[in-house]
C-alpha cells in the first residue's frame, strides 16, 4: 500500500525544523512503523540525503527508546503499544500521517524524531530507589510481601520512561512517569523508609526540571504503552502532601547518615 | 606470543574456593579507594551492577553507555527468569545440583570453579533484588514464587511476569543513580567506546565518540571493566537489540586480549518467524511458553492446513517423541535444532515453511484461559500485535533465531582478560555457559559478575598498583584517539553504493547459512573466504551521509559492521577448527547415530582462545584446557 509521511526534519537543537513530504509506495501490512522508515532511511541514504534520526533500540516494546508523535498522538493511534510494535495493517493504502518529535520544555530536540529526555534519569536519581548497598541483604523470604501489594508495585514497576505521558500531556508534567515510581516502591514494605523522602525530593525535582503540574487530564493514561494508570498520581500528590508535612532533613548524627 | 592463559583457579575443595579466593585477595584501604578511577562500559545488568556496587565501596567510577539513558540495555529485554539455588519448592535444588545442571547444559566446555561460583552467589542475587524492590512474583503467603524454566527439572527460577530483565535492570539502575546522586559514578550517556587504551600492558583507558556532538575524548583510569554484552547481531538478524554490538570488545581483542570460544552461539528456539525481507530485528517469545505449550508439526509434509483443522493424531509432537523425559522442556540448543531438522524435511508451518507450532489448547483446556493469561498474557499480547494472529485461538508459529552468544573475550577467575586491568562481565566475556546457556542463567551470571564478584577481584588488582600516573596527553592516548579519528574519516570518504545495511545483511546471510544452527568444514571453508570479500566491499563501496561532527547515525551503525565483519570469520574459523559438535555448535560430521551433538573429549575439552596477529593476518589459536573433577564427563541425554 502507499503511505503519505510528512516528518518533522531539524538538524539539530539550535537550528529550525520544518516539514518534509516523503511518498512510500510500497509498504507491506507486515511491516512495524519503524521498518517502513528503515526503508524510508536507506533510500534517502542512497539519494544521498540525511536520513531521518529516531530512536529505537529493542524494538520488542520494552527498553523505552522508540517514540515520537503520529498524527498528534505518542507512539500513535493503537492503544497500549510503542511505536516500534505499531503494525501497518492497522492503516490503509493512501493514508497520510504526521511524525514529529515529543514536544516538552523539559525534552529538547536533538535532532529530527529524537529528544533528550535525561530529566527523566536526574528525578530517579534524586529519589527513585532503595538505599540498600550490595552484599547488606537479608533473605529473600525473611520479609513477606502481601500479593495483592506485590502486583500493584509490578503493575507501576512496569512503566519503560518513554515520556509518552509528558508528550501527550498539556501542561507536559511527568507526574506519570514519577507517581509509577513512587508508587512501585511505596507499595512495598522495603520503600517504606525513605518514602517521605523519595515523594518530597522527586517531586521538587520534576518541577525544578521544567515539567509541569498535573491538572487531571488524563491523557497520560490513554496514551501509555504500558497501561500505567493514573491513580498512581492520586497515591504520589498523598504522599507528597504527607512528606510535606512530616519530612525532615535526614542528620548525620548518631551515624554515617 | 602466546597468551597467558593462566585461569588463577584457587586451590582446595570446590565449595570452598570462592571463599578462600575472597580471603586471600589484597584490599584498598576505605580513604584510598577515591584515589582510584575505573571505567565500566556497559549499564547492563552486569555494567550497572558493577558500576553501583564499585561507587558504594568509593571507587571513583565513569560509566558509559550508548543509549540515551543506562536504563535502555538490552539486559531490560530478558523476558523468563533468574536462577537460584534457593530451593524454596523444596523440591531438591542445591547449589550443587545448579552447578552441575549448567556444566552438563553448557556440554563439559565452561570451567568448573567458575560455574561453582555463579550458582554459589545466585542466592545472594535474588536478596539483593528484593531488597532493592524488585517486584518479584509472589504467593499468596506472601513470599517468593518459583518456576521450572527452560531444561530444567527443579524450580529454582525467580520472575517478574514475563519482564524480569526489565525489573533487574531497573534495581541496578535505581542503585547505580543513587551513586550517581552520592557523586561516586559520573554517568555518559550516548557515549560509545571506540577504541582500548593500553600503556605498559596495562588497560588504562578508553577513547569515546559522544554520539550527538561527535566529540572523541579520552578518559584515562587505573582499570577499565567492560560489560557490553554480546555480538549476536554478527548475523544481523537476531533477537538482540538494534544498537548491540562487538565493538568494545573487538577493539580490545585487537589490542590483546584474547577470545574465547567466539563460535559458541546460542540459537533460541522459540521467536518470532521472519514475515519479510524489510525486517532487521527478531522477537523473542520467552522460554517459560513451553512450560506449558507443546511444539508439534503436521505428520503430513506440506500440509497447509489450517492448524486447528488438522487432527490429534496426525500431529507430530516431536520433542515429546524424540526426548520423553524433558519433552517441550528439553534444553535450547536442542529445541533449536529439531526444528531446524523438521523444517528441513518439509513439515515445517506458515511461510516458506519456516515454522513449527507452539500449541496452548490443551493448557488453556486444562488451566483456563484466565490462568494461562495470567502467565503469559504480555508475550500473547506481542504475538499478537506481530503477527496479527490471535494464540488463545490458534497455535503460534515459532522458528529459532540468534539469541545469546556463549563465547566472548577471555577471563580468568577474576574476570580479568588476557590484559591485566581489562575486566570483562557478563555476556561480553566467555566463562559460565560453555557451549550453551541454560535458560534464566544469562540475568543470574550478568548480575553474579557485577554485584558478587568483581567488586572484590578489582579491590584485588587496585591493590597492587599506584593509582593515577598517565594523562590524555601521554602518546599512547594520543595515538588511539588519532586512531579512531583517522577511521571516521575513512568512513566517511568512501561514498560508494551501498548502504550499511545491505552489507551487514550480507554478512548476515552467510552467518546464518555457514555458521548457524548446523554447520561443517565446506561450508565454513566459504564462509572464511567470503567474508573478506563482503569485507573487502564494505570499506571500497559502503555510502556513509552526514559528517562525524553531528549525530550521525549511518556512521554508528558503519563502525559496528565494521568490526562485525572481522568478528563473523573469526567465528567461522573458531567454528572450522572445533571439530567435534557440543551444545551450540553442531557440526554435521560430528553426531551420533540418532543426530544428537558428539563431543570428542580426547581432543576437544578446552577453550579455543583466539590472539590477534594484525589485519589480515591469521589469528593464532591458543588453548586452555577444561578438567572435569566434580561432574563426570558424559555425553548429555534428556531422553
Amino acid at each position: 500500500m502507499k503511505i503519505i509521511l510528512n516528518i518533522w526534519r531539524q538538524k539539530n537543537a539550535t537550528s529550525a525544523g520544518k516539514m518534509v513530504r516523503y511518498e512510500m509506495p510500497n509498504v507491506s501490512e507486515h511491516m512495524s512503523f519503524l521498518e517502513m522508515i528503515d526503508v524510508l532511511n536507506e533510500e534517502l541514504t542512497k539519494k544521498g540525503e540525511d536520513p531521518v534520526a529516531f530512536e529505537h533500540d529493542c524494538r520488542e516494546g520494552i527498553c523505552g527508546c522508540c517514540g515520537f508523535m503520529i498524527d498528534g498522538i505518542p507512539h500513535g493511534p493503537q492503544r497500549g503499544t510503542t511505536v516500534c510494535q505499531l503494525h501497518m495493517r492497522h492503516y490503509k493504502d493512501g493514508d497520510e500521517v504526521w511524525l514529529e518529535p515529543f514536544r516538552a520544555k523539559a525534552f529538547p530536540v536533538i535532532k529530527d524524531l529524537m529528544v533528550d529526555r535525561s530529566a527523566f534519569d536526574r528525578i530517579i536519581s534524586s529519589g527513585g530507589y532503595i538505599s540498600i548497598n550490595t552484599g547488606s541483604a537479608p533473605d529473600g523470604n525473611n520479609l513477606p510481601v502481601i500479593k495483592k501489594c506485590s502486583d500493584q508495585a509490578m503493575d507501576s514497576a512496569s512503566c519503560i520512561g518513554c515520556g509518552a505521558c509528558v508528550a501527550s500531556c498539556p501542561n507536559a508534567s511527568a507526574s506519570l512517569f514519577v507517581s509509577a515510581k513512587i508508587t512501585h516502591l511505596g507499595q512495598l514494605p522495603q520503600g517504606q523508609a525513605e518514602r517521605d523522602r523519595r515523594a518530597m525530593r522527586m517531586v521538587l525535582k520534576m518541577t525544578e526540571e521544567g515539567f509541569g503540574y498535573c491538572t487531571n487530564t488524563g491523557e497520560c493514561e490513554a496514551v501509555c504503552p504500558k497501561g500505567i494508570k493514573i491513580e498512581n498520581i492520586a497515591r504520589m500528590h498523598r504522599d507528597y502532601i504527607k512528606a510535606s508535612v512530616l519530612y525532615r532533613e535526614e542528620s548525620k548524627a548518631g551515624g554515617a547518615g | 606470543m602466546a597468551l597467558n592463559l593462566d585461569s588463577k583457579i584457587p586451590s582446595g575443595p570446590i565449595e570452598q574456593k570462592w571463599d578462600k579466593a575472597k580471603f586471600d585477595m589484597k584490599l584498598v584501604n576505605p580513604s584510598n579507594k577515591r584515589k582510584y578511577n575505573v571505567i565500566v562500559v556497559g549499564s547492563g545488568l552486569a555494567g550497572g551492577a558493577a558500576a553501583a556496587s564499585m561507587g558504594e565501596l568509593g571507587y571513583n567510577v565513569k560509566c558509559f553507555c550508548f543509549q540515551d539513558s543506562p536504563r535502555r540495555a538490552h539486559s531490560i529485554a530478558a523476558q523468563g527468569g533468574v536462577n537460584a539455588a534457593k530451593s524454596y519448592p523444596n523440591d531438591g535444588d542445591s547449589i550443587y545440583r545448579l552447578f552441575y545442571d549448567t556444566i552438563k547444559g553448557g556440554d563439559f566446555r565452561a570451567r568448573e570453579a567458575d560455574v561453582w561460583r555463579l550458582a554459589q552467589v545466585s542466592n545472594n542475587i535474588i536478596d539483593q533484588c528484593v531488597a532493592q524492590g524488585v517486584p518479584f512474583a509472589r504467593e499468596y503467603g506472601g513470599v517468593l514464587a518459583n518456576r521450572s524454566f527452560g531444561g530444567a527439572q527443579v524450580s529454582r527460577t525467580f520472575y517478574a511476569r514475563g519482564q524480569t530483565g526489565q525489573q533487574l535492570l531497573l534495581g541496578a539502575y535505581q542503585a547505580l543513580e543513587r551513586q550517581i546522586d552520592a557523586g561516586t559514578v559520573k554517568m555518559f550517556y550516548r557515549s560509545e567506546m571506540l577504541d582500548l587504551i593500553v600503556i605498559d600492558g596495562r588497560a588504562r583507558g578508553i577513547i569515546t565518540r559522544d554520539l550527538v556532538t561527535g566529540a572523541v575524548d579520552v578518559h584515562v583510569a587505573d582499570a577499565v571493566v567492560l560489560g557490553t554484552g554480546g555480538y549476536g547481531n554478527a548475523f544481523f538478524l537476531s533477537t538482540n537489540a538494534k544498537g548491540c554490538n562487538t565493538t568494545a570488545i573487538w577493539r580490545a581483542y585487537k589490542k590483546g586480549a584474547g577470545f574465547g570460544n567466539p563460535c559458541f552461539t546460542q540459537i533460541h528456539p522459540t521467536c518470532i518467524p521472519q514475515s519479510g525481507d524489510y525486517q532487521s530485528k527478531l522477537t523473542l517469545m520467552s522460554e517459560s511458553l513451553r512450560n506449558d505449550g507443546r511444539i508439534w508439526v503436521p505428520k503430513k509434509k506440506n500440509d497447509t492446513r489450517p492448524a486447528n483443522t488438522i487432527p490429534e493424531d496426525e500431529r507430530d509432537y516431536y520433542l515429546e517423541r524424540r526426548y520423553p523425559a524433558f519433552g517441550n522442556l528439553c534444553p535450547r540448543d536442542i529445541a533449536s535444532r529439531a526444528a531446524k531438522i523438521c523444517c528441513d524435511e518439509g513439515y515445517g508451518v506458515g511461510p516458506g515453511g519456516k515454522g513449527v507450532y507452539l500449541d496452548f489448547a490443551e493448557s488453556i483446556g486444562r488451566l483456563g484461559r484466565k490462568t494461562i493469561e495470567e502467565r503469559y498474557g504480555n508475550l500473547f499480547e506481542i504475538y499478537e500485535r506481530i503477527t496479527g494472529d490471535d494464540p488463545y485461538a490458534e497455535p503460534m508459529r515459532i522458528y529459532p533465531a540468534v539469541h545469546y552468544t556463549m563465547g566472548g573475550l577471555w577471563v580468568d577467575y577474576n574476570l580479568q582478560s588476557t590484559i591485566p586491568g581489562l575486566f570483562v562481565l557478563g555476556e561480553a566475556n566467555f566463562s559460565d555457559h560453555g557451549a550453551n546457556r541454560l535458560g534464566a542463567s544469562a540475568l543470574m551470571q550478568g548480575l553474579a559478575d557485577g554485584y558478587f564478584v568483581i567488586p572484590y577481584t578489582m579491590g584485588n588488582y587496585l591493590a597492587q598498583v599506584k593509582p593515577g600516573g598517565v594523562d590524555a596527553n601521554h602518546p599512547e592516548c594520543r595515538a588511539a584517539k588519532d586512531a579512531v579519528d583517522a577511521r571516521t574519516k575513512k568512513f566517511l570518504s568512501i561514498q560508494g553504493k551501498k548502504t550499511v545495511d545491505e552489507i551487514h545483511r550480507e554478512l548476515g546471510k552467510v552467518m546464518w547459512e555457514d555458521c548457524g544452527m548446523a554447520r561443517n568444514a565446506a561450508g565454513l571453508d566459504r564462509a572464511i573466504k567470503r567474508i573478506p570479500e563482503i569485507r573487502e566491499e564494505f570499506w571500497n563501496n559502503v555510502k556513509i551521509p552526514g559528517s562525524g561532527a553531528e549525530l550521525n547515525q549511518s556512521l554508528e551503525r558503519a563502525g559496528r559492521v565494521a568490526d562485525f565483519l572481522e568478528l563473523g570469520e573469526l567465528m567461522c574459523r573458531d567454528a572450522r577448527t572445533r571439530e567435534e559438535s557440543c551444545g551450540g555448535h553442531f557440526r554435521e560430521e560430528y553426531q551420533t547415530p540418532e543426530g544428537e551433538a558428539l563431543r570428542d573429549d580426547e581432543k576437544f575439552c578446552h577453550a579455543a582462545v583466539w590472539e590477534y596477529q594484525g589485519d589480515n593476518k591469521e589469528p593464532v589459536r591458543n588453548i586452555e584446557p577444561l578438567a572435569f573433577e566434580h561432574v563426570h564427563l558424559a555425553q548429555r541425554n534428556y531422553k
